[in-house]
């Protein structure tokens, strides 16, 4: 079963100026701006975690946010570092909304966010296919499948753990490079 | 000294405390490996596990102490019950050891198993309250259900290397096999709190998830050339009572570790 994949972000992948433009889309463009902490390539709008902002009645300038895991330690921290970017433009006030459902994927995470990624050293997700949902599945050390390397690009690679340094991530190595590298794993 | 805090004996709590509880024990015990894990890599998989049961737990936690109406918050709720309010399955709160003492060597066949037991149990649960008739419930279950799958994953490789390694491999996880397998029977009890969850379209009661698990359970052991043992319910009439509140002598120490701070200096925050 492919697992849902809504899109709810109207622009994010939209070049915004954090001077010009309505609140929210200065807004938005602040938030380009504000990196994950456990992946500080990324922003957490390449990461897709923000999915909208709106501007309420009240004058209050809600943040929408989907986090990516249920145990992730980071979410607190992006929380506090949108809202204090928000704040240091001028923009607040503003408040954050966990919004849980629909679940945050990997398909999320847009093309440039992808990029970057592989050009700070970690491989890509793959896109999610019928398989990850199904049950146990259990293949042999040498017919498992493993990701470009990153650094050289070569695809003689192999997992060495399934678990890095953080949750969504797992590790590898290059058969060719031999450099060790770590994979964001597609959920 | 910080006061326990008392909860009501409301169905609806109770079904979901069962969830929330067994996830926040079960991540206690995997965090007891960090730092001592046969290899790095598995010090590093135990404590990720555990911190995205934490996150299960709280999430539900925080909903429950909505529900509630009592004002607790999820801090409240983890640290400040008192034992007979902890409503999770004695299997969770069984220490690592292969012989079942607190004080005994941790043992990492005993450890992978529960959690290919418990992964694969939860996976089918939060695949059901994925549909749940409460809207949080079902969004918390939606996230949950992708990381019970590769918790079981992660779980079933382990347990299958084991059983085809060597012959001390091979001998702890047919030892842990013997020692658990009698409080899987408590995870398909059902009762009037799972029927209370069932007709109002909260979540599912426990016991029509038995099927599709033993069925995963099967397959598992086939591939670990491991025998099935017969369902408990066959050969002992022992069964663990955790999820209603009575707990194993494991428990108080559990909770000891646990609630010390907050008892300690009420209302401490980070």
């Amino acid at each position: 079963m492919m697992l849902p994949i809504g899109h709810s972000r109207t622009s994010a992948n939209v070049e915004h100026d954090v001077h010009g433009g309505s609140r929210c889309e200065r807004a938005w463009a602040v938030l380009e701006t504000v990196l994950d902490p456990e992946v500080p390539a990324l922003s957490i709008v390449d990461l897709g975690i923000v999915r909208e902002v709106i501007e309420n009645d009240d004058g209050v300038l809600e943040l929408v946010l989907t986090p990516t895991y249920s145990g992730c330690p980071a979410t607190e921290v992006i929380e506090a570092d949108a809202l204090a970017a928000i704040d240091a433009a001028d923009l607040g006030p503003a408040r954050i909304v966990l919004r849980r459902a629909p679940a945050w994927t990997t398909e999320w995470i847009s093309d440039e966010g992808k990029l970057k990624l592989r050009e700070y050293g970690i491989a890509p997700p793959a896109h999610l296919t019928a398989g990850d949902a199904r049950p146990m599945r259990f293949v042999p050390r040498h017919a498992m499948t493993s990701p470009a390397c990153p650094h050289c690009g070569s695809a003689r690679t192999e997992r060495l753990s399934a678990f890095g340094s953080t949750a969504c991530k797992s590790l590898h190595r290059c058969l060719d490079c031999r450099e060790p590298f770590e994979y964001f794993k597609p959920i | 000294m910080q006061d326990s805090i008392a909860i009501k004996p409301d169905p609806s709590v109770q079904y979901l405390l069962r969830i929330a509880d067994t996830c926040l024990i079960l991540a206690q015990r995997l965090c007891e490996w960090c730092g001592h894990a046969p290899v790095l890599e598995e010090d590093i998989a135990m404590a990720n596990i555990a911190l995205d049961l934490l996150g299960q737990a709280r999430a539900l936690l925080a909903h429950v102490g909505k529900l509630e109406g009592a004002g607790h918050d999820e801090d409240q709720l983890a640290f400040l019950r008192s034992e007979g309010d902890y409503l999770n399955v004695t299997l969770v709160e069984l220490p690592n050891g292969a012989d079942g003492a607190s004080s005994g060597k941790r043992d990492f066949a005993f450890t992978v198993l529960r959690n290919v037991v418990m992964a694969t149990f939860l996976q089918l649960l939060w695949e059901r309250l994925a549909g749940s008739s409460d809207v949080e419930v079902a969004a918390i279950a939606g996230k949950a259900v992708k990381e019970a799958r590769y918790h079981q994953q992660h779980a079933g490789e382990w347990v299958v290397r084991l059983a085809d390694g060597t012959d001390e491999s091979r001998r702890r996880i047919e030892a842990a096999r013997d020692r658990l397998w009698i409080y899987t029977a408590e995870l398909f009890e059902a009762d009037a709190i799972d029927e209370r969850a069932e007709a109002s379209g909260v979540g599912p009661r426990w016991s029509s998830l038995r099927e599709a698990w033993v069925a995963e359970m099967t397959a598992l052991f086939d591939e670990a050339h491991l025998e099935m043992p017969k369902q408990s319910a066959e050969v002992s009439k022992f069964r663990s009572t955790g999820k209603i509140g009575k707990h194993s002598e494991h428990m108080g120490f559990i909770l000891a570790e646990m609630q010390y701070l907050q008892r300690a200096y009420p209302g401490g925050v980070w």
